[in-house]
């Protein structure tokens, strides 16, 4: 009971202008309200906030004078901090967030699978290169090779498209790539990424 | 028969804020002065 007049007694010093009065408010229920909160959030640094935010919260009320339940401090703040606690929970249920100390490494799966300039830049050089080479193929053989790799189209597809039997399109196919190594291997072309 | 673990972590119980959040709520409370202005309240932080 002496506590709790003691409480009150503090709280009205505290909003007359007694800064000390919240010093020993705070030396008196610290070890309560800390500890409440770490058993919810288990883990230091959050439970350093919420008690911080618990205290602005007390603070912010009793010098606009909104308090009005004397000699019930230590429950008042407890449900401030509970409350607290609860938006900690739901805000991180919205935004849940990973950290990156434990054994789990988030960017090991998720990679950026962009290519860099310098990639983008050979990447592009060697599609021309290949389309250049592409071109100065027979027509025949050209007609095949861009049906097959580029339309995606069974050689049973292209002979019926091109009026040839399916051993011919085959042939084409060869033909076509053999005077591509042709040409890459005269020129000395790298077409590697 | 089943072992019930009933005892709290003496861990919990023996913690504490750090000094430096203390200090800054002693310093916020110096600082936060709230201003009466007809119905309104206006908060105002002299540091």
């Amino acid at each position: 009971m002496k506590q709790i007049l003691q409480d009150s007694v503090l709280v009205s010093n505290y909003i007359k202008g007694d800064e000390c009065a919240l010093g020993k408010l705070i030396e008196r229920h610290k070890q309560r309200i800390y500890s409440f909160i770490y058993s919810k959030v288990l883990d230091r640094d959050i439970t350093e906030d919420i008690f911080q935010d618990t205290f602005i919260k007390v603070i912010k009320t009793l010098k606009k004078g909104n308090y009005n339940e004397e000699g019930k401090f230590l429950p008042w703040v407890m449900r401030i901090s509970h409350n607290l606690v609860i938006d900690h929970f739901r805000k991180n249920n919205r935004m849940p967030k990973y950290d990156n100390n434990g054994d789990f490494n988030i960017f090991s799966v998720l990679s950026d699978t962009d290519l860099n300039a310098e990639n983008r830049i050979i990447k592009t050089q060697v599609e021309t290169d290949v389309r250049r080479l592409v071109d100065e193929l027979p027509n025949d053989q050209k007609e095949v090779l861009l049906m097959r790799m580029y339309q995606d189209l069974s050689f049973k597809e292209i002979s019926e498209k091109t009026g040839v039997s399916i051993n011919t399109a085959l042939g084409r196919m060869r033909y076509a790539l053999i005077n591509l190594r042709k040409v890459i291997d005269k020129h000395n072309i790298v077409l590697t990424n | 028969m089943a072992k019930n673990y009933i005892k709290s972590s003496p861990e919990i119980k023996k913690m504490s804020p750090k000094k430096e959040t203390i200090s800054f709520l002693l310093n916020y409370s110096k600082a936060l002065s709230v201003i009466n202005y007809k119905r309104m309240k206006f908060e105002t932080l002299l540091n």
